[in-house]
């Protein structure tokens, strides 16, 4: 276990509660310092990249996690409730348990990158900063937390209080139809919050820590078969009843990837959320679903993630080629982004449902990827918007004479989701599919599944025909090419999009011993 | 006899201050001549001093007044809670427009003493008359209340309806324990569990009827449907103090005695085998309060998304919320009465807390309506954001004392295997939230009319009280050892085994 500390408080608890100190800051700055708001806003999600950067400076990624508690980093543990005597039933004990693999590793830095770009992006929200800012910080204390907490009942509490601020940005500064949005997008991650509690409470009373004989809500300790006394109900005997767990417990986290059936909710809070949201959204938001599936469903209910590798893997293909279908039809440039999203989201599942090294590698370096590369796409789409105030598709033409260092920024974003060789979704995609015909009981849904990347060159490269090339409509001749600040937004991640199309290994090297150990995991190697 | 009534008399301490503070704050309104909070501050301490002898009650365990009450942990937690909301609500008074502008003096200070006194009867009764006379003591004091303002249309017509609901439930209710009398020969509920254990005349369909009308009694206390029609008029036409007292105090008296009634009645031998309740073969009663439950949670919960008023959409949360609460008595063991336990506590001060806010509001605008709320968030950033508070924890979301709550209700549900029921529950939960965050998009998510924008200013003393209920709601989110820990301490009922 490697520990790192800074004034006597854990790393992992400085990176998850400084963007709440931030909040604290913001709600005591004086009315005359109102135009400071969002300087102190950026400079505590850059002190929170500082901290990832330090992170991955000390990371040992030898290490390999997932079940077994000394391969963790970082780790935190306290006692956070604990009652003696719950009646008839032992003691209650829930932790404040931090601590980071390989799986989430690449999640927290994702979470530090995009929040600070996202806050820089914010800087055209005009009113009522400081409740923006509030929210924002909010906002990043629940992603991160998520990406730590190894207590089943921590990880739920930061996925709930997640949706609050969400809620609030999408719906305070949001497009025409923001409310429509913001509820939808509430209501639905909560109905498959529902599922996660159902099966966190179920959990819990199956349990048995082997060593201390209480029941739990550490993760690590709820991945050890031992912990199940057989006749439990999700103990190794009631495979009926581990596998409904392992269904409800993906509907819950299959809602927040999006998966089909459960994705349309995104194209609405995508299309109504301000630039910088719809940013968090698909940067960090969907992967809160995909990670929960890895570090929940995968690593508690091996058995699960096996049986269902099929009907995971179809809904992955309906998802890719469902998503660039929709996409395709789209007229309105961030709904195609949106559905796009769906898309590659589906890559990700079906490198999962592969249960393959390179494929589980693969999908997690391909959540990093689309990630970066889709904070790019809604942040080009945001640059356009706020010239010119609509995002039809249809309304431009021949953009790219009279916005050239946009086009480029935006052309390689757009090749880079393409999955052009030498930038990076090249690798995840590759990896992914290549984990898809590894697995023979998944192997024509992979090959049906790469129809998808056909699909996806068309919508992309028909975007780029629309948008920028042809004749610049006359109305267009007053829209003024990308400035600074978004240059500084967009440009860094790019920079990591190619530098990580070239050298994937050092990302996939972070992540690669614990995806090791999850899949010898999963398939009852070790 | 009389030996054994003086040794009653010192388990009764805490209702006998009630009654002398009762009969203090009538005479002082007849001296003061005027409204005046001196008499709600006499009143306060009175129940302070009355709370103390009840905190005093803490290590006893005994019976009184042959047979009539008892004193347990049980029944102090009890009455901690009617003390601690009734205090509560009668500092609202001092704050409520409504109150203040009423023909009447302080009346409302001492009928909402003599609720809390019949309230304490309620929750240590163990007599079937006595159970009866405690809940008409509370229903008559309500009836006077709701139509608190004689001259608005509104409150004499909830008034009305409440008086007429309430005597045909009432009525119902003596029927069952008559028939429940004629069958067991006693009022007693330790003896008529005696019997019926010995007895194997359980199966017979007349039980079910005998508890079915008794429940009509409890039901209509704890608004439970179908019991239920009274409630979304009476909350909406009765002055919102008065309405916050209905649905926190009363309903939490009605729960005392539903849930002892059950509990004790129906036991096999007074006895509790790991921590579950043996029924009584023939009588299952749990299968009953499911029904009531989950009729109950789908029936508010639905019919408050359409409300426009936030009065009646809490009417309607909270029968949605008493079938929540109700969960705790369908798994009949211990662990679900802690739940329950815990929920009501959590439901002070979320639900006191949501409707103080109405107070102010409607104190300044003179609506509880919906859109009437339009942009107060801009207008009233504290007032609102603690409504937020108070209307995340009703639909419980984490890191509330609301969480808590249905957590624990919950997991008592999932530990005795009934996930569907619990299932049911949470999406219910999901369907609440729509129209307790409809409150908040009104406020914060819509903007105020133009020139509509200045920024209403509320007393310190208000600032102070709604602190005093939105920092609990939070930090008990966070750190509920406290909660729960009392919950199961008072978990423990006389007289079981």
């Amino acid at each position: 276990m490697i520990e790192f500390k800074l004034l006597g408080i854990g790393i992992l608890t400085w990176m998850v509660f400084l963007p709440i100190l931030g909040m604290v800051v913001l709600l005591l700055m004086p009315k005359s310092a109102e135009k400071y708001i969002k300087y102190v806003a950026v400079g505590f999600t850059s002190l929170l990249l500082v901290l990832a950067a330090v992170l991955l400076a000390v990371y040992d990624p030898s290490k390999a996690g997932v079940n077994t508690l000394s391969g963790f980093q970082f780790v935190e543990k306290l006692t956070w409730i604990d009652i003696p005597a719950y009646l008839f039933d032992g003691r209650i004990k829930i932790e404040y348990f931090l601590g980071v693999d390989g799986i989430s590793f690449p999640m927290v830095l994702l979470t530090a990158l995009i929040s600070f770009v996202g806050a820089i992006a914010s800087f055209s929200v005009k009113r009522n900063e400081k409740g923006y800012y509030v929210m924002y910080l909010f906002l990043v204390t629940g992603m991160m937390g998520v990406f730590v907490a190894l207590d089943f009942f921590l990880f739920f509490v930061f996925w709930e209080i997640m949706l609050l601020p969400m809620y609030f940005l999408i719906g305070i500064w949001g497009g025409e139809r923001r409310e429509y949005a913001a509820i939808k997008f509430f209501l639905y991650t909560l109905f498959g919050s529902a599922f996660i509690l159902l099966v966190m409470i179920g959990l819990y009373f199956s349990s048995k820590d082997p060593e201390t004989g209480l029941r739990t809500f550490n993760m690590i300790t709820l991945m050890d078969p031992r912990t199940f006394a057989p006749d439990s109900i999700f103990g190794v005997l009631n495979v009926t009843w581990r596998l409904i767990a392992f269904a409800a417990l993906f509907v819950g986290f299959a809602i927040k990837v999006p998966a089909f059936p459960f994705h349309t909710w995104l194209p609405d809070a995508h299309v109504e959320a301000p630039t910088a949201i719809s940013v968090i959204l698909a940067g960090v938001l969907l992967k809160m679903g995909t990670y929960g599936m890895l570090r929940i469903s995968w690593s508690i209910f091996p058995d699960g993630a096996r049986y269902f590798m099929v009907p995971i893997a179809i809904i992955a293909a309906i998802n890719i080629i469902y998503g660039a279908l929709c996409a395709m039809a789209q007229k309105d440039f961030k709904k195609l982004i949106a559905y796009s999203s769906i898309s590659h989201m589906g890559y990700v599942l079906l490198g999962m449902a592969s249960c393959t090294q390179i494929g589980i590698n693969g999908a997690i370096f391909q959540m990093f990827n689309h990630g970066t590369i889709t904070a790019v796409l809604f942040l080009s789409v945001g640059v356009i918007y706020d010239r010119a105030h609509t995002r039809g598709l249809n309304d431009f033409g021949g953009l790219a004479n009279k916005m050239p260092k946009y086009f480029a920024v935006i052309m390689v974003a757009m090749f880079a989701s393409i999955g052009l060789p030498g930038l990076s979704a090249f690798i995840s995609e590759t990896f992914i599919f290549l984990g898809g015909f590894k697995n023979e009981f998944i192997r024509v849904i992979a090959i049906i599944s790469t129809l998808g990347i056909i699909l996806n060159a068309a919508y992309i490269l028909w975007t780029i025909q629309r948008l920028f090339l042809g004749t610049l409509p006359e109305k267009w001749n007053i829209l003024t090419d990308i400035n600074a600040r978004e240059l500084i937004s967009t440009v860094p991640l790019l920079v990591i999009v190619i530098f990580l199309g070239i050298f994937p290994s050092f990302m996939i090297n972070l992540m690669t011993t614990s995806v090791n150990q999850l899949v010898n995991f999963i398939w009852g190697i070790n | 006899m009389l030996e054994q009534t003086l040794n009653s008399l010192k388990s009764f301490i805490p209702e006998t201050v009630l009654i002398v503070s009762l009969i203090v704050c009538i005479i002082l309104d007849l001296i003061l001549r005027k409204k005046s909070a001196i008499v709600s501050v006499a009143g306060i301490i009175g129940i302070i001093i009355s709370a103390y002898f009840a905190w005093m009650q803490l290590d006893m365990k005994g019976i009184a007044f042959s047979g009539m009450i008892v004193v347990d942990p049980y029944s102090v937690f009890f009455k901690m809670i009617f003390a601690l909301s009734t205090i509560i609500i009668i500092i609202f008074a001092l704050f409520s427009k409504e109150i203040f502008e009423s023909t009447h003096k302080n009346e409302h200070v001492y009928l909402m003493i003599s609720l809390a006194l019949g309230a304490n009867l309620m929750a240590s009764s163990v007599n079937l008359l006595m159970m009866y006379l405690s809940l008409e003591t509370v229903s008559i004091t309500s009836y006077i209340l709701s139509g608190y303002n004689k001259k608005v249309k509104r409150s004499s017509e909830s008034a009305m309806k409440y008086v007429i609901y309430g005597a045909a439930s009432s009525g119902i209710m003596i029927y069952g324990i008559s028939l429940l009398y004629g069958f067991t020969g006693s009022m007693n509920i330790f003896e008529i569990s005696m019997f019926l254990s010995k007895a194997n005349l359980a199966s017979s369909p007349l039980m079910v009827l005998c508890i079915v009308m008794i429940l009509a009694g409890f039901g209509y206390k704890i608004s439970s449907v179908p019991f239920h029609f009274w409630t979304p008029d009476v909350y909406e036409g009765a002055p919102i103090p008065v309405t916050a007292f209905l649905a926190v105090t009363s309903s939490a008296a009605g729960f005392a005695v539903l849930i002892r009634f059950f509990a004790t009645t129906f036991l096999q031998n007074g006895m509790i085998l790991n921590g579950n309740f043996g029924i009584i073969p023939g009588v299952n009663w749990p299968e009953i309060i499911i029904v009531l439950s989950v009729a109950s949670m789908i029936l508010g919960n639905f019919v408050a998304v359409w409300q426009t008023s936030v009065k009646r959409m809490l009417a309607y949360s909270s029968i949605a919320q008493g079938g929540y609460i109700m969960l705790g008595l369908v798994v009949a063991n211990q662990q679900g009465i802690t739940a329950m336990l815990i929920y009501l506590m959590a439901y002070l001060f979320m639900n006191l807390g949501a409707f103080f806010v109405l107070i102010l509001i409607s104190n300044k605008l003179d609506t509880d309506e919906l859109i009437g709320m339009k942009g107060l968030g801009y207008k009233a950033p504290v007032i609102c954001i603690a409504m937020a508070v108070f209307m995340l924890a009703l639909s419980g979301i984490p890191s509330t004392i609301g969480f808590v709550g249905k957590f624990y209700l919950f997991s008592a549900l999932i530990h005795s295997n009934m996930f569907w029921l619990a299932l049911v529950a949470l999406m219910n939960s999901v369907v609440s939230l729509f129209f307790y965050i409809k409150v908040l998009k009104y406020m914060f998510l819509m903007k105020p009319d133009e020139g509509d924008t200045q920024k209403l200013k509320f007393s310190p003393g208000a600032y102070i009280m709604l602190f005093a209920l939105a920092i609990p709601t939070m930090f008990f989110g966070l750190y509920f050892t406290p909660l729960v820990r009392i919950a199961e301490f008072s978990a423990t009922m006389f007289g079981i085994k």
